[in-house]
């Protein structure tokens, strides 16, 4: 093969090359578009100020909103990151730090095998756990499945970020002097602090978009509620609820709070990235 | 390789047990009564089967340099990593022999490694600036990480100006320590060093990741600091080490051949594996 034609060849494989991977990205762009496009289009038009603020009105009746579901979602989500975060921050540390025994790779085998688990078996694993002994759905039951539900993945995404620190930099904190423990928390786990920020974020995010462990933890609830102790209504549930439902107004209702739930979810993520953003000029 | 007797290379050349031989190679300068800085007796380090530093004894007088040459692979890091007790942390490491700094042994019972450390600093191969904080927090890390109060602005100021970097950075202490170039990152890490006053400086290749300018800049550097300090650097360079040690040692499997003053170890060395490696034939 002489020069010229395989300079030819390589151009024309490089330019191949492109285009198949042009169309790969619109294929996978074409359906997160027409979610974004069918949730937007359908309930854009139900969303109001009431549509916040008040409360679900029964069949038949004009207006109401799903206030409620959305404090409740809310409520709930923040229980869950209140047990959910430290726990699974604090095991992500620890098998970072200490975890090459065998009680490191226990919790690492456990972690993975129950973030495989489906949402719904841990939906029961709370029902058993906390609603059965409390004798009914509470807002409670709904976080601590949402809890177990984050802890596996954010252990894991934690361990991994503190392991990509680079052991050079506990290495200087050592050499000044600087007691082991001060190091990992002031060094080693401040350097990875901004992956663990996004990791915690996209928890939450996936927290709150989850149906299946709600069902039979929190349940439901027509009306406004922060008892930790009964039953909750929730922005995935309410979906569900209207989704469900024989009546067109619930349909439109099941779209605008669709449309809600992914604006939370947006702004989570937006959140993390505005978070993690370094302080520092000219920080790489 | 089992860790037992000097091995017959040694004896042969330098009769007797380690510890007589300190006397023979230090050099005969003016202050040859001063009491030495850093002693190292029969110091051994091994990791898991590995015995890589084999019964290494030397000694190192205050305020000079000590440059530790030799091949890859030779156990020049390792060696200069038990000077500071960095090998505590490394699983399967273990370090047996004498390191006295000042006369107190670093690996007897009941010294702490941390409060060690404050005393032996440690410049490393790459720099290595926490990437998290500004230039300014870098240099200030040593004291605001261990409690130690005091003017922080006034030290950062004192030792990035020993550190021939405060021109090019006081205009910018609050950017990243990370946005410098590779050779001024190196020079904040060695004032980062500096800040918590230490008394023996250990450079591990400092220069080695650096281009020739800025490796001048750290030579220069080194010549001046050993005003106050002790220092031990580990360099891959000859030119390096000639150009800013005052003793010179020769390392070769772990093993310490030869050490003397840097003029005789280059131009007289009584090794044959030494000329060997200073004239260039392996290494």
């Amino acid at each position: 093969m002489n020069l010229h034609s395989s300079f030819t060849y390589r151009k024309v494989v490089d330019r191949g090359m492109a285009v198949v991977c042009a169309l790969c990205f619109i294929g996978a762009f074409i359906p997160l578009i027409s979610v974004l496009w069918l949730v937007v289009s359908n309930g854009a038009a139900g969303l109001s100020w009431a549509f916040f603020t008040e409360l679900p009105k029964p069949v038949g009746e004009a207006g109401g909103g799903i206030g409620n579901a959305l404090v409740g979602t809310l409520y709930m989500v923040g229980l869950a990151c209140v047990i959910g975060l430290p726990l699974g921050v604090g095991a992500g540390v620890y098998l970072a730090e200490k975890g090459d025994g065998t009680i490191g790779s226990t919790v690492r085998f456990m972690a993975e095998v129950l973030s495989g688990v489906p949402s719904i078996v841990i939906g029961i694993v709370a029902y058993a756990l906390v609603v059965i002994p409390m004798g009914h759905f509470s807002a409670t039951a709904g976080a601590v499945a949402l809890a177990i539900l984050m802890i596996p993945t954010l252990a894991r995404a934690t361990e991994e970020l503190v392991r990509l620190v680079p052991g050079s930099l506990r290495e200087a904190s050592l050499a000044l002097g600087v007691p082991n423990w001060k190091t990992s928390l002031s060094v080693v786990i401040r350097t990875a602090m901004g992956g663990i920020v996004t990791a915690c974020l996209l928890a939450v995010a996936r927290a709150a978009g989850e149906t299946a462990p709600l069902l039979f933890t929190a349940l439901n609830n027509q009306y406004w509620n922060l008892n930790p102790s009964a039953p909750t209504a929730s922005l995935t549930v309410a979906i569900y609820n209207y989704a469900i439902s024989p009546y067109d107004d619930w349909h439109s209702k099941a779209w605008t709070a669709s449309l809600v739930l992914l604006i939370v979810v947006g702004l989570l993520n937006i959140a993390s990235r505005v978070l993690t953003r370094s302080r520092l000029k000219g920080a790489r | 390789m089992t860790p037992a007797a000097p091995s017959p290379t040694m004896t042969s050349e330098k009769p007797g047990p380690p510890p007589p031989v300190v006397a023979q190679q230090t050099p005969l300068a003016p202050g040859a009564d001063v009491p030495n800085k850093v002693e190292v007796q029969d110091l051994n380090v091994h990791f898991r089967a590995n015995h890589a530093i084999r019964h290494v004894t030397l000694s190192v007088k205050p305020q000079t340099v000590l440059a530790v040459i030799g091949p890859s692979g030779c156990g020049k890091s390792t060696f200069i990593r038990a000077l500071n007790r960095m090998h505590d942390l490394v699983p399967g490491a273990r370090v047996d022999g004498k390191v006295y700094v000042d006369g107190k042994d670093l690996y007897a019972r009941g010294i702490d490694p941390v409060l060690l450390r404050r005393r032996v600093g440690m410049i490393f191969q790459r720099p290595n600036p926490f990437p998290t904080m500004s230039i300014f927090e870098n240099v200030a890390a040593g004291l605001t990480l261990n409690g130690i109060g005091g003017n922080h602005a006034e030290i950062v100021e004192r030792v990035l100006r020993q550190a021939a970097l405060w021109d090019e950075v006081k205009d910018r202490l609050k950017h990243a320590g990370t946005s410098l170039s590779g050779g001024q990152q190196q020079r904040l890490c060695i004032a980062r060093a500096l800040a918590v006053e230490p008394e023996v400086l250990l450079a591990d290749e400092p220069a080695s990741a650096l281009d020739p300018i800025a490796t001048a800049k750290i030579e220069e550097l080194i010549h001046e600091l050993k005003e106050k300090y002790t220092i031990i650097i580990v360099t891959h360079s000859m030119q390096q080490a000639a150009r800013v040690s005052d003793n010179t040692a020769f390392f070769y499997l772990g093993e310490l051949i030869e050490m003397g003053p840097t003029a005789q170890i280059f131009t007289n060395p009584r090794e044959r594996r030494t000329e060997d490696y200073v004239t260039g034939k392996f290494g």
